[in-house]
């Protein structure tokens, strides 16, 4: 395989496209609304409709606004005049309907039975895609696809005109910043794994979102697993490293079946395997599956894991970049930081820089839900408000309510509430207000929301979820778990308020892992924002 | 004789499982494949559960014995990582998604109302062995909460009345 040869495929694949393309929606979300049936509904009534010629079905990634699911769009390529019309909870009945729009082509009449979707709602038009911006309109289970949408076109550059030294220096400078929640600056974490010598090296992409609310991981995985795997492949170029890991949770099993695809198909034209692109650079990238522990998201713990041990973690330092896997100098990124390599090396560092805020470079997905109009996956600059997310995008809290507040970043993260909506969202504003970035899961709470019933769900989950390692968090998670359900039975008093801030200050300093340290912000973000609710099941007579 | 005895005193020579049933020639196949490594544990533990429906300590024994691990080991993995499942289950699952989206539209709601049809809480299997519940952190599949599974079919927009229709056909059976 040689450049020649990519172009060549993507050229194919260009020229075999049809004048109409119908895209299906193939994620889990769509899927589980019966997609698989409209697809082959769409597919059969196409063929004895003897549109074949012109007319493609095809099964894609997600199209973000899940809530409508399943999807269907329809594009009529370039040469007529380009339009899209997108169709919402089709039903595999209903099949035949959009084949005769397509016949009289009069779209505008359509039969009222189907369901269309605004395309130029602020959803979609707000929405800035680097990481997905192959997802919905590519085939992820086919790898020709992917090449035609100028696929691995960067591992290529970077394997035959980049040293490894000015990747990271690409990546450095591009800002990027970790996605899985930290933030850490993802040029500095390669850096520091390339400069360690050692005999091996590893890549983990850690793909075990295991925080409640947050599938943007997974509607990448599924969406369009290739930009996943060439990202590895660059930074695993970079560091030095011969042997990657994706490490994706049980609870996914399509997203792990479209890797294993994709692994095979990407070693199948050599862009994986041994002598990529015919060059000294070896990379085989194997997929470990966890088996339900969220613990497991945690670096060191995702370690022990893929080592076939329980996944406890382990003190920091040694830092992975230079003990990890086995021992070895380990270089871990979250999905969607892998996912936003290959764009920053074929567009360059400057491009990726100029979009987002001073210190929080680029996009980042948001998966939206809760009580919202429009649930689904977002991605939007760094620095646009909550308000716009939430009002606007969102389409706000349905049957006439408000939104009280927002929760982003999980078990690790803390409320937002609607006073503040007006803030930027990056990393250090997130922070500022007692919450944070998290690996992207943002819940919307209206009215009838509780904060101190959120607060002592999520105490429930990391108390559940609390490895057992470290006293701090074993036992402080569960002594909170038991304050907050006396406070929410309304028969705590005054001490039990002093003692609950007590105990989050130890849990939050004394823990050994992320999973303990940020137990208790639920509790103090919900505290600092809504104390009154609190006080309200403390003060009843 | 045990069948831990039968496994050590056929150690060294081909290690095949006494009882002779053949979902242990696909387990040693799994095995092979991964050449006995002793970080695949948590893969063929997952293959184990597969073809048996789950850990039972025999079981357990038997790849602690392949993969030349201490059996403590592969128990403490076992009974580490939620999915692995050292008791039977029952013959239908429903498993309710408890993850924050769902959550907030009502999910304790739903739970409510299985535990209170079938007569179990979550993470037990009905007397009858008809019905096993468990509840997930998170599905992935917050654009249509609140979602159950029945069966490893995800349903999404549930409600307390779908749930209970759904359940009287799992239960309604034996009746």
């Amino acid at each position: 395989m040689d450049l020649s040869e990519l172009l060549e495929i993507a050229e194919q694949e260009r020229q075999s496209q049809k004048a109409l393309q119908i895209r299906c929606c193939v994620a889990a979300g769509c899927l589980s609304s019966n997609a698989l049936a409209v697809k082959t509904g769409l597919e059969q009534a196409v063929t004895e409709a003897g549109l074949t010629d012109t007319v493609q079905v095809s099964g894609v990634g997600c199209m973000r606004l899940c809530c409508q699911g399943p999807l269907v769009q329809i594009d009529t390529s370039a040469e007529l005049e380009h339009s899209e019309i997108l169709y919402e909870k089709v039903a595999p009945d209903q099949v035949s309907a959009i084949v005769a729009t397509l016949q009289s082509q009069t779209p505008a009449n359509t039969p009222t039975t189907l369901q269309q979707g605004d395309l130029t709602q602020p959803f979609f038009t707000q929405q800035r895609t680097i990481v997905l911006e192959n997802s919905g309109k590519i085939d992820p289970e086919r790898i020709e696809a992917y090449i035609a949408a100028e696929g691995y076109q960067a591992l290529y550059h970077t394997l035959y005109e980049m040293k490894p030294t000015d990747v990271i220096n690409a990546i450095t400078h591009s800002g990027l910043r970790g996605r899985g929640g930290g933030g850490y600056p993802t040029g500095l974490k390669w850096a520091t794994v390339a400069k360690a010598t050692a005999e091996r090296k590893y890549v983990i992409c850690n793909a075990d979102e295991g925080d409640p609310g947050a599938f943007m991981d997974r509607s990448v995985l599924e969406s369009d697993p290739h930009r996943v795997l060439e990202g590895m492949a660059i930074a695993a170029y970079a560091i030095g490293s011969t042997q990657g890991y994706i490490y994706v949770r049980a609870e996914y099993p399509l997203a792990i079946s479209r890797l294993q695809i994709a692994i095979r198909q990407a070693q199948r034209l050599k862009l994986l395997g041994s002598q990529v692109f015919d060059s000294p650079f070896d990379f085989r990238i194997d997929i470990r599956i966890g088996a339900g522990a969220y613990v497991c998201g945690e670096e060191t713990a995702l370690m022990a894991s893929i080592e076939g041990k329980r996944g406890v973690p382990s003190p920091r330092p040694p830092y992975p970049a230079e003990r990890g896997l086995w021992g070895f100098p380990t270089l871990i990124n979250n999905v969607e930081t892998f996912a936003n390599i290959a764009p920053i090396i074929r567009h360059g560092a400057d491009w990726f820089a100029s979009i987002g805020t001073e210190k929080s470079k680029g996009t980042k997905v948001f998966a939206l839900a809760g009580k919202i109009r429009n649930t689904g996956l977002i991605e939007v600059p760094m620095g646009t408000s909550l308000r716009q997310i939430v009002e606007e995008m969102g389409g706000g809290v349905p049957d006439g309510g408000s939104a009280k507040a927002v929760q982003t970043g999980g078990p690790s993260g803390g409320c937002i509430p609607a006073s503040a909506f007006d803030t930027p969202v990056d990393y250090e504003s997130l922070t500022q207000l007692g919450s944070m970035m998290g690996s992207g899961g943002m819940i919307v709470m209206d009215q009838t929301t509780s904060m101190v019933d959120v607060a002592h769900y999520f105490m429930e989950f990391c108390r559940d979820e609390s490895c057992g390692k470290c006293i701090p968090c074993r036992v402080g998670t569960m002594q909170l778990h038991q304050l907050l359900t006396k406070i929410r039975e309304g028969q705590a008093t005054d001490v039990d308020m002093e003692l609950l801030k007590e105990l989050c200050d130890m849990v939050k300093h004394t823990s050994l892992c992320g999973l303990g340290q940020s137990a208790p912000n639920p509790v103090l973000s919900t505290l600092r924002h809504f104390e009154d609710e609190y006080r309200t099941l403390i003060d009843k007579p | 004789m045990t069948t831990r005895q039968q496994i050590r005193s056929t150690k060294g020579v081909s290690l095949k499982h006494p009882s002779g049933d053949k979902r242990f020639q696909i387990l040693d196949a799994t095995m092979k494949r991964h050449q006995y490594q002793q970080d695949a544990l948590i893969e063929i533990l997952h293959k184990a559960q597969e073809l048996f429906g789950y850990l039972e300590n025999d079981l357990l024994l038997y790849v602690a014995h392949s993969l030349k691990l201490p059996p403590s080991r592969v128990y403490g993995v076992a009974t580490f990582y939620h999915l692995f499942s050292l008791a039977p289950k029952g013959i239908h699952r429903c498993v309710v998604c408890t993850g924050t989206a769902c959550y907030v539209k009502g999910a304790a709601a739903l739970l409510a109302a299985v535990e209170q049809s079938a007569q179990i809480h979550a993470g037990e299997t009905t007397a009858d062995n008809q019905l096993s519940l468990s509840i997930a952190r998170c599905l992935g599949a917050c654009g249509i909460a609140p979602a159950v599974v029945f069966d490893g079919t995800v349903c999404g927009h549930q409600t307390p009345e779908l749930v209970g229709d759904r359940l009287k056909e799992y239960l309604g059976k034996e009746q």
